[in-house]
């Protein structure tokens, strides 16, 4: 009786161990980019097979897959943008190789995969400095729509400054961008979308954009008669309650 | 002459009992070595075909010949195959998985039923070579095991990784296994994955005997289960066997090697045989050899004192 006590006591002990060295490798690396189709990161940790299909099937020899020891989940596919970026195949060899569908084999234009998303530091990029540079704009292959050059003005002349921006409705995280990058280290860099973008939240309406839902969405409401409803404004302050 | 006769022990068969002699020639050794070497080459072999694939571009009728690695490739660009152990505990996270990969488990675990289960861990399992060396080094120290385990912990241990798959959302044993790590980083380059291996050498050479192999690993375990139903066995011929005890020396498995029940179903049934041969090889009276579940005990034939009367 005991000893079958101080057994499961043991083996909940070890599965617990067990439990949280498997959630620390699951968060390992948050900065992890991932080969195209793999959009879901519970969904691509539970799948990946650590098989290295994609790896091979990658004709730019883009894709590693992560040896024990690096800061990436051990075993899994993922790639480095400044040392060779995901040139956007459009066959995505890489997602058809994947034998558990850990990358979505529903993905069929490249153009659609979010791999990362670029992001710039305007402190350090030369367009923004000042400088005529747009590299990132020329190299990146959705052409003028991942990234525009837009005039800024600048402050010490007339000549307004052309800048690059990003867009994440057309940006794939191909890296290209930051691979063609010609700072010392990139000024352009690609991330995990999660890490560096916001969310406005449903309830904020940008009136000049979409009047038409607006006028819709914020039809006066019927104001309920029940007293319980807090009083507003100078209602409350004319009802003696202070 | 009294006194001889009481020098040579005789067995349960009444024939007297034979220590196993290693051969003095080269041949006979060899004939000793045979399934080890060929152990050896399956698992070079099976390495170099995912190597040679991956790094030198191999191919057979213009297709890759085996692309990938232990978890999960595909044989001549089409015949997909999986470790089925894994994709078990990936199924229990509840995320839907590409049938191709199911198929392939479901190919592998066919042939390991037919082969004989565990014949992953001493024909294919690259870990193997490593607990074989511990094995063999400690058969030559004098190390003592520093505790027991039972070795039904690895049944609990192939338990909880199933469970923690399901609660945990990620295929448990696959993110920390070191078989996985061990031959993908011959594989695919290597990382820190040496050090498990480490780990579980001196664990072998110095904790415990057989430690890794026999007593943890909860893939040996999960083949051991489908061994259960192999048809290939290790057959034993009742009459010719003197209880030398010379197969328990070197079973990784001993308790595999009962010899009242081996006599009862005229083989060694149980799962956890690895079907290595280490037993058939060293064996003097040759009473151990392959053969298939289904054979019938009573085909073998009985010397003239066992004669089963008319």
């Amino acid at each position: 009786m005991t000893r079958s006590v101080q057994g499961a006591a043991l083996a909940a002990t070890g599965g617990l161990v067990w439990s949280y060295l498997l959630q620390q490798q699951a968060h390992a690396s948050p900065s992890a980019i991932r080969p195209p189709g793999a959009h879901d990161t519970d969904g691509f940790n539970a799948k990946c097979i650590k098989c290295g299909q994609c790896v091979r099937d990658c004709p730019y020899d883009t894709l590693k897959l992560a040896p024990a020891g690096e800061a990436v989940p051990i075993g899994t596919p993922y790639f480095t943008p400044r040392d060779v970026p995901c040139y956007m195949c459009e066959d995505i060899p890489c997602v058809k190789a994947c034998p558990t569908g850990a990358l979505d084999h529903s993905l069929e234009d490249i153009e659609e995969s979010r791999m990362g998303l670029a992001v710039i530091d305007v402190e350090n990029c030369l367009s923004w400095l000042g400088l005529r540079c747009e590299i990132c704009h020329r190299e990146c292959p959705v052409q003028n729509k991942a990234i525009t050059i837009e005039h800024h003005p600048r402050k010490i002349s007339k000549h307004a400054k052309f800048v690059p921006l990003v867009h994440s409705d057309a940006c794939t995280g191909c890296g290209v961008c930051e691979k063609a990058c010609p700072t010392d280290k990139a000024a352009i860099r690609v991330v995990p979308p999660e890490l560096v973008q916001g969310e406005v939240g449903e309830h904020y309406r940008l009136g000049w954009k979409d009047k038409s839902s607006i006028t819709q969405d914020f039809k006066p409401t019927q104001r309920p008669d029940s007293s319980d409803v807090a009083p507003t404004g100078l209602d409350y302050l004319n009802q003696g309650g202070l | 002459m009294a006194v001889e006769s009481d020098t040579v022990k005789l067995g349960p068969n009444g024939k007297p009992i034979r220590p196993f002699v290693m051969p003095a020639t080269l041949t006979g050794k060899l004939k000793v070595w045979r399934l080890l070497i060929y152990r050896r080459l399956v698992q070079f072999l099976t390495l170099l075909l995912f190597f040679g694939t991956a790094h030198w571009g191999w191919t057979l009728f213009n297709e890759p010949v085996l692309m990938g690695n232990l978890s999960s490739s595909t044989l001549l660009g089409f015949i997909p195959l999986a470790d089925p152990y894994a994709v078990l505990q990936i199924f229990l996270t509840k995320h839907v998985m590409e049938s191709e990969v199911v198929l392939g488990a479901g190919i592998v675990l066919l042939a390991y039923a037919l082969l004989g289960g565990r014949v992953w861990c001493s024909w294919v399992c690259p870990i193997n070579m490593v607990t074989d060396l511990s094995s063999w080094l400690r058969r030559r120290l004098p190390i003592s095991d520093v505790f027991r385990v039972n070795r039904n912990t690895r049944l609990i241990i192939l338990a909880l990784s199933l469970l923690i798959s399901a609660i945990m959302g990620v295929a448990a044993f696959e993110w920390i296994s070191p078989i996985s790590m061990f031959h993908r980083e011959l594989i695919f380059g290597l990382g820190m994955g040496w050090t498990a291996i480490l780990g579980i050498f001196l664990f072998d050479l110095f904790i415990l005997r057989h430690g890794w192999c026999g007593h943890l690993c909860p893939l040996g375990a999960f083949y051991g289960l489908v061994g259960a139903v192999a048809p290939i066995r290790v057959r034993f011929d009742v009459p010719t066997c003197t209880h030398c005890g010379e197969c328990a020396k070197v079973c990784p498995e001993p308790q595999v090697l009962n010899l009242k029940k081996a006599t009862e179903v005229g083989m060694i049934a149980s799962g956890d045989c690895t079907n290595c041969g280490r037993c058939i090889t060293v064996c003097p009276e040759d009473t151990l050899s392959f053969g298939l579940r289904t054979q019938n005990k009573t085909d073998v034939e009985l010397p003239l004192n066992l004669k089963i009367p008319s």
